[in-house]
C-alpha cells in the first residue's frame, strides 16, 4: 500500500486530538517514551535483562566455557520443561494466587507415563494423553475446591503438594525408579531430536515475516480507522531486530548441535500462551480479575471460570513440564518433580517480571527468567561448584526480583500506573 | 410534614415505583415508596444516612428484591431479580466504588465483560467505538492507553458512567457521583449528568450534596426513615425546605446550627 501514506501531517487522529498529549513521533520520541515509562517504575523486561547481561558476563569470565555454543544448546534444552511449569505459574499468579504442588503434580505425570508406556506397554500418545488429563482434573478439582469452600489456593496446593508426592511413590511402586527406553520416541524428542540449520533459518524468516505482516495489518486497520497507527520506519526496525537477533542466536546454536525441538516446542507455548493473555477475552478476564475481582464480576465476567480455568492451566502445564522433564532424563523415579523443580518454576514467573500481587504479567516473563534460573544453574555447574551455592545464588536472585517488584508497584502507584 | 406533595413528571414516566417495601429482619429499611422518572428527566434522592437510599438503588439495580410493591418499566409491569435483568430491561447502575479495574487501560474497562470478537479481540473498533462515546460526553481524557491508576476522580466517574452507556440504557442510577471529588471534577461530573438528560436518558441521581442537586436536577424526592418525605420540583423549592424535609422538621439541629451561627458564636472564641 503505497498511496495510504496520506500526507496528513496537520490533520490529528482521534486518539491524539487532546492539547495534553505530548506528541512523540520518530525515534527521539519513542525513545523519550521509553525514558517516561521507567522513570514511573514500569520497568517491563528491563531488570531481568540486564541481570541476565550481568550474570553472563560473571559466568563467562569465571569460565570460558559458559558462552560457548555446546554449553547454550544444553541451557536452551535444559529450560524447556521448567519452563514450561513456570508458564502456567505466570497464569495463577496473574490471578494473584498461587500453586505450590507444580513439582509434585510434574512428578506424578512423569510417573504415570513412565508406569504406562514402559510397564504396560501403552502406546506412547495414550500414556501421555493420560498424564496430560490427569493434570486437567486436577486443577479443575483445585478450582472446585477454591470456588466452593473458599479454602486458599496455598492450602489448598500445599495440601496438593503433599498428597500428590504420596501418589507419586504409590504409582511408582517399591523399584521407585523406571527407566525409559533410550529408543522411544520421548527419549528422542527431549534428547536427540535437533532443528537442521536450514530449516532454523526458514523458522526465523518466517517469524519475522509473520511480525512484519501483523504489525502492517493492524496500521493499516487503525489508519481505516482514523486511529494514529505505527509508522512504517519503526515497523521494519521491529522486524529487522527480531531478524537478527534471533538469526544470530540461532547461527550460534548451530555451530554445535544447533535448537532442539523441546525447546522449540515451548517457545511456541509462550507464544501460545501469550496471545491467549492479551489477544482474547479469556486473557483480559485474567487480567481483569487478578486487578480487581469484585469489578469483574460485576461486569458480567464469570469469575468462578476464569479462576479454574487459571488452576488448570497451571497444573496441566505442570503435567506436560513432568513429562519433558522425565523424557529428557530418560527416567522417573522417586525425585522426579521434587527438589528444587517447585521453586525454581514459581522463581521463574516472578524473576521474569510477574507481579505476586496479580493482574501484571506476561508469557515472556516465564521464558526470561527460567534463562536466569538455569544461567546460574549451568554456569556454577561448570565452576564445579556443588548445588549449596546454586540454591544460595538463586535465593539471592530471586529475592532481588521481589524487592524490585514491590519498588517498582510503589513507583508506579505513585506515578499514577498500575 | 405539610410539604407533602407529590409532583408527577412533566412526561409519560419511564420507570415508576409505586408501594416499594423492603425489610430486614425487624428493621423496615424501605416502606411504600413511589418514586418515578421520565425520559430525559434527572431525580435526585436525597436522605440523611439510614434513609433508605442505598436499598433504594439496590432494589433498582436487582441486587435486592422488594417485599412488596410494583415496578413499572415502559409502562409495563416487571420485576428485577437480578442484577443482569436490571440490565437486559435497560437500567444501569454505577456504584459509588466504580468498580473499575486499577491495571487495565480505559478501552479494556468500558468494554470489560463485553469484548468484541471473543477469540481475536477487535481492538481497533473497541478504540473507536470508545473515542466516539468519550466524545459524546465530551469527556476530556487525553489517552486510552493509560491505566485507569492515572486517571483523576473526575475522569474515573466518566469512565464509568460511559461503561454504562454501552448497553444502551434507558435509566441510569447513580450512587453518590460527585462524593469523592474536588471542585473543578465535580463541575465535570454535573456537566455529564446534563449531558444524559439531552441524550433523553431518565436519571436517577442519589446525593448528599444539596448543591449538586440544585444544579441539576429536576426533581428531588425525600427519604426519610424509609419513607417518602415529599417530592419537590427542584425549581420550587429552598434548600431549606429540602433540608426540613430530610431531617424531619423546620426545627432541627442542622437549621439551630445555620441560626446560632450567625452572631458569631462565643464558645469558638474561648475555645481558641
Amino acid at each position: 500500500m503505497k498511496t495510504t501514506q496520506a500526507p496528513s501531517a496537520p490533520v490529528l487522529t482521534i486518539d491524539r486530538q487532546d492539547e495534553r498529549l505530548r506528541t512523540s513521533s520518530g525515534i527521539r520520541g519513542a525513545v523519550d517514551s521509553f525514558l517516561d515509562r521507567v522513570r514511573s517504575g514500569d520497568l517491563g523486561v528491563l531488570p531481568v535483562i540486564a541481570g541476565l547481561a550481568i550474570i553472563w558476563t560473571v559466568l563467562q569470565i569465571l569460565n570460558p566455557k559458559f558462552l560457548s555454543s555446546s554449553n547454550l544448546v544444553n541451557l536452551a534444552m535444559e529450560c524447556a520443561a521448567v519452563g514450561v511449569i513456570a508458564l502456567g505459574i505466570v497464569c495463577v499468579l496473574l490471578l494473584g494466587q498461587i500453586d505450590l504442588s507444580v513439582g509434585s503434580v510434574s512428578g506424578l505425570s512423569a510417573a504415570v507415563v513412565t508406569v504406562t508406556f514402559v510397564n504396560q506397554g501403552w502406546p506412547v500418545w495414550l500414556a501421555v494423553g493420560g498424564a496430560v488429563l490427569m493434570g486437567v482434573v486436577i486443577g479443575w478439582f483445585y478450582g472446585q475446591v477454591f470456588n466452593r469452600f473458599g479454602v486458599p489456593a496455598f492450602v489448598i496446593t500445599l495440601a496438593g503438594l503433599l498428597g500428590f508426592l504420596g501418589l507419586q511413590l504409590y504409582v511408582l511402586g517399591p523399584i521407585g525408579s523406571i527407566n525409559i527406553p533410550f529408543d522411544s520416541p520421548l527419549v528422542y524428542f527431549a534428547q536427540l531430536a535437533f532443528v537442521p540449520a536450514w530449516l532454523s533459518y526458514i523458522l526465523v524468516v518466517l517469524a519475522a515475516a509473520a511480525l512484519f505482516l501483523t504489525d502492517l495489518r493492524h496500521a493499516r486497520a487503525r489508519r481505516t480507522a482514523g486511529l494514529s497507527s505505527r509508522p512504517l520506519p519503526s515497523m521494519a526496525l521491529r522486524t529487522a531486530g527480531l531478524l537478527l537477533a534471533a538469526g544470530a542466536i540461532v547461527w550460534y546454536l548451530n555451530q554445535a548441535r544447533g535448537v532442539g525441538w523441546m525447546f522449540v516446542f515451548f517457545l511456541a507455548l509462550v507464544l501460545a500462551l501469550n496471545y491467549a493473555l492479551t489477544r482474547t477475552k479469556w486473557g483480559r478476564s485474567m487480567f481483569a480479575v487478578g486487578g480487581n475481582a469484585e469489578a469483574a464480576r460485576r461486569a458480567g465476567i464469570n469469575v468462578r471460570a476464569v479462576y479454574t480455568s487459571a488452576f488448570v492451566a497451571c497444573t496441566t502445564l505442570a503435567a506436560v513440564g513432568g513429562i519433558l522433564a522425565a523424557s529428557r532424563l530418560a527416567a522417573a523415579n522417586q525425585g522426579s518433580g521434587g527438589g528444587d523443580v517447585n521453586l525454581n518454576a514459581i522463581a521463574a514467573a516472578v524473576i521474569g517480571g510477574t507481579s505476586l500481587f496479580g493482574g501484571r504479567g506476561s508469557a515472556f516473563a516465564a521464558l526470561l527468567g527460567i534463562i536466569v534460573i538455569q544461567s546460574i544453574s549451568s554456569g556454577l555447574t561448570l565452576l564445579s561448584l556443588d548445588s549449596s551455592f546454586r540454591f544460595m545464588v538463586t535465593g539471592a536472585v530471586l529475592l532481588l526480583a521481589v524487592t524490585l517488584d514491590s519498588v517498582s508497584r510503589r513507583s508506579r502507584s505513585s506515578h499514577g500506573r498500575a | 410534614m405539610s410539604s407533602h406533595t407529590t409532583m408527577a413528571p412533566t412526561k409519560e414516566a419511564i420507570l415508576s415505583l409505586t408501594g416499594i417495601s423492603k425489610s430486614f429482619g425487624a428493621v423496615a429499611a424501605l416502606k411504600d415508596i413511589d418514586l418515578e422518572v421520565a425520559p430525559g428527566e434527572v431525580v435526585a434522592v436525597v436522605g440523611d444516612n439510614g434513609a433508605g437510599k442505598s436499598t433504594l438503588v439496590k432494589v433498582l439495580s436487582g441486587v435486592h428484591s422488594p417485599d412488596a410493591g410494583s415496578i413499572t418499566f415502559e409502562s409495563r409491569p416487571e420485576t428485577i431479580p437480578t442484577p443482569m435483568a436490571a440490565l437486559n430491561l435497560g437500567i444501569a447502575t454505577v456504584f459509588q466504588d466504580l468498580a473499575l479495574c486499577d491495571n487495565l487501560n480505559v478501552i479494556n474497562n468500558l468494554f470489560l465483560g463485553r469484548e468484541l470478537s471473543r477469540y481475536r479481540l477487535n481492538e481497533v473498533e473497541m478504540e473507536t467505538r470508545s473515542w466516539e462515546l468519550l466524545k459524546q460526553l465530551s469527556a476530556k481524557i487525553p489517552s486510552l492507553h493509560t491505566p485507569i491508576a492515572s486517571l483523576s476522580g473526575g475522569q474515573r466517574q466518566t469512565v464509568a458512567i460511559a461503561r454504562s452507556l454501552l448497553g444502551n440504557p434507558k435509566v441510569i442510577i447513580l450512587d453518590e457521583p460527585t462524593a469523592a471529588l474536588g471542585v473543578a471534577q465535580t463541575a465535570e461530573v454535573l456537566n455529564l449528568v446534563e449531558r444524559l438528560r439531552e441524550r433523553g436518558l431518565g436519571v436517577i441521581m442519589i446525593s448528599h450534596n444539596m448543591a449538586d442537586v440544585q444544579a441539576v436536577a429536576d426533581r428531588v424526592a425525600v427519604l426519610r426513615l424509609g419513607k417518602n418525605n415529599g417530592t419537590f420540583r427542584v425549581a420550587d423549592v429552598t434548600t431549606e425546605e429540602v433540608i426540613a424535609a430530610i431531617t424531619g422538621a423546620s426545627d432541627n439541629v442542622v437549621s439551630r446550627r445555620s441560626a446560632s451561627r450567625l452572631p458569631a458564636p462565643p464558645t469558638q472564641e474561648s475555645a481558641s
